[in-house]
């Protein structure tokens, strides 16, 4: 599928679920609905740099909450629109993005991964102790009962926030899937001294996706304030932020952008569910436990499910003499489908 | 270039790479001092090596691993990027020069050991190289197999690429070489032609009288 498809398509389906969440006029479904494409940002944009460069990263709690409380500074300091804020959230979580790769990414496997966890700690040690954004205590965003576009509730405006971040991020992660970047990207995965003896300047794309990564989890949580009306360090560095973007993507499978959006969709919706039927306290025990079934029965996640029965090489090689266009847009058939 | 094992030939390659730093010494490529150029950037200069045990991307297919180096190393050694129909005819190529075609859509993990060779081999084919260092390419290989290997480097090397065969297997060596090089315990015992190496009384003490 060419990139433009692939955007006319992902807006297509954005825009129905809009008009979906619309005409349900459900405020609980727009809260749970939120939280789910929070979870598809987050997962999709930990899977850029966990899934596509191999390097896991136990922070995406230090990165969201950077972009919630750029949104409370903001807020406090000079308020802007909530897209704004998002832009500028982003820019900030894709500097510690950067800053972050670069002091680590000369570290291999768990050493990266223990580098990231000390960062979500150093950083919420940082904001416990600065007032200016609430401390310890935390800080109230009054939310306005109308958003700026007529007709939307405020919530209503979120929520189309939210889904426009999760498509923006999907047609991202798939760009750079089929692009020299993704490839570069497989190489440092596979072997980064074989990828390095190719060509592939290691380093420099490892920063590029610790930035991009970083920049999209900060900009879910730009949002975060206003929609959530209170926000306090705990809450916002909590735990199942780290765990889920590290579990829909491996239960989704990590080397396609469809693996992290099925894993959040799926997970996030089965969590919803629990928190109404059970107790959100049980939240983390089933992403617990899906997540080392998985491991052990398809550690290719539901993708590579996928792949083994319907048996889709995925493979962009033609050779020339035949058309390169793709067959087929398939989830299973996109890792290395040639783009535009 | 010859040596018993452990006399420091994949090392010295990987000093020439930048895989490792070397303490003393310089290594000078084309005339210009490489000190301080990571590996990635020595490729771009057209020093391509090939890897003692075979190091594909093992989640990429064959065909997508000899287009890592053609959308990195080539594209720098070329100055600017390949189109895709360009890199799909290269791949091509450089499959066929391998007699890797059949494979093009295959894994890395259902490659024979020779084909696994081969690949390493394409994929620095596949970088441009000027020089290309093969580190014992042919290890472990059947007669026959080991007789593909030579005929292909000798294809590689017609095209201009000047090829540096670490090898143990001394008729592939002597049949491809045109200077030879021994190496013993980290030191060079003898430099020239085969003909004249293999006679020398050290070389025959340390390495081939065994
Ligand atoms: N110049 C050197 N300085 C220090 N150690 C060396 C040097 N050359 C080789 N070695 C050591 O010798 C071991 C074997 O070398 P290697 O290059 O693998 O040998 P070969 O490829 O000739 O079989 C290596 O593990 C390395 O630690
Ligand atoms: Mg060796």
């Amino acid at each position: 599928m060419r990139n433009s498809l692939f955007i006319l398509v992902v807006s297509l389906v954005a825009a129905a679920v809009f008009a979906a969440a619309l005409l349900l006029r459900s405020d609980y479904l727009l809260f749970a609905g939120y939280t789910v494409l929070q979870f598809v940002v987050l997962a999709t944009a930990w899977n850029i740099l966990g899934g596509y460069t191999g390097y896991v990263n136990f922070g995406t709690a230090a990165f969201f909450a950077v972009g919630a409380y750029t949104s409370v500074f903001l807020h406090k300091a000079f308020p802007l629109p909530v897209p704004v804020m998002v832009v500028v959230a982003g820019a900030v979580a894709g500097l510690l993005g950067f800053g972050m790769g670069y002091l680590t990414l000369r570290l291999r496997g768990a050493f990266f991964s223990i580098a990231t966890l000390a960062l979500a700690v150093v950083l919420q040690t940082v904001v416990v102790n600065w007032h200016y954004v609430g401390g310890s205590r935390g800080a109230y965003i009054l939310r306005p009962p109308a958003g700026p576009i007529a007709g939307l509730s405020y919530i209503e405006y979120l929520f189309l926030i939210m889904l426009a971040l999760a498509a923006l991020s999907l047609i991202a992660a798939r760009a750079i899937e089929c692009s020299r970047l993704g490839y570069g990207f497989a190489a440092i995965r596979d072997d980064e001294l074989a990828a390095e003896a190719n060509g592939v300047p290691t380093l420099r794309l490892k920063l590029i996706a610790t930035t991009i990564s970083g920049a999209f989890m900060g900009m879910a949580g730009a949002p975060f304030p206003s929609y959530i009306g209170y926000i306090e360090p705990a809450s916002a560095f909590g735990l199942p932020y780290a765990v889920n973007a590290i579990a829909m993507p491996m239960i989704g499978g990590t080397t396609s952008w469809a693996g992290p959006l099925i894993g959040a969709v799926l997970l996030g919706s089965l969590q919803q569910i629990a928190t109404v039927t059970i107790s959100s306290a049980v939240n983390l025990l089933i992403v617990g436990l899906l997540l080392v079934g998985f491991v052990i029965v398809a550690p290719n996640g539901i993708v590579g499910l996928w792949q083994r029965f319907f048996g889709r090489n995925r493979t962009s090689w033609r050779p020339s003499s035949k058309s390169t266009a793709s067959a087929s847009g398939s989830a299973a058939s996109s890792p290395s489908t040639p783009s535009a | 270039m010859i040596g018993p094992n452990g006399s420091g030939k994949s090392t010295l390659v990987n000093c020439l790479s930048g895989t490792l730093v070397h303490e003393t010494g310089t290594v000078r490529f084309e005339g210009r001092d490489l000190a301080g150029l990571k590996p990635h950037e020595r490729t771009r200069r057209g020093l391509a090596r090939s890897f003692q045990l075979p190091r594909p991307f093992a989640s990429l297919s064959v065909a997508d691993n000899i287009r890592v180096p053609l959308l990195y190393a080539a594209a720098s050694r070329r100055g600017r990027h390949l189109g895709e129909r360009e890199i799909t005819d290269r791949i091509a190529e450089v499959l066929e020069a391998m007699a890797l075609t059949d494979r093009a859509r295959h894994f890395p993990r259902d490659l024979t050991q020779v084909d696994m060779r081969k690949l390493e081999l394409g994929r620095a084919m596949a970088a441009e190289p000027t020089l290309l260092i093969a580190d014992e390419a042919m290890a472990g290989l059947s007669n026959s197999e080991v007789e593909d290997i030579v005929a292909l480097l000798i294809r590689l090397n017609e095209t201009g690429i000047t090829v540096i065969l670490i090898e143990h297997i001394m008729k592939a060596v002597m049949q491809f070489s045109q200077r030879l090089v021994v190496l013993v315990s980290g030191r060079k015992i003898a430099d020239g032609p085969p003909a004249e190496v293999v006679r020398h009384p050290e070389v025959e003490r340390a390495y081939l009288g065994q």
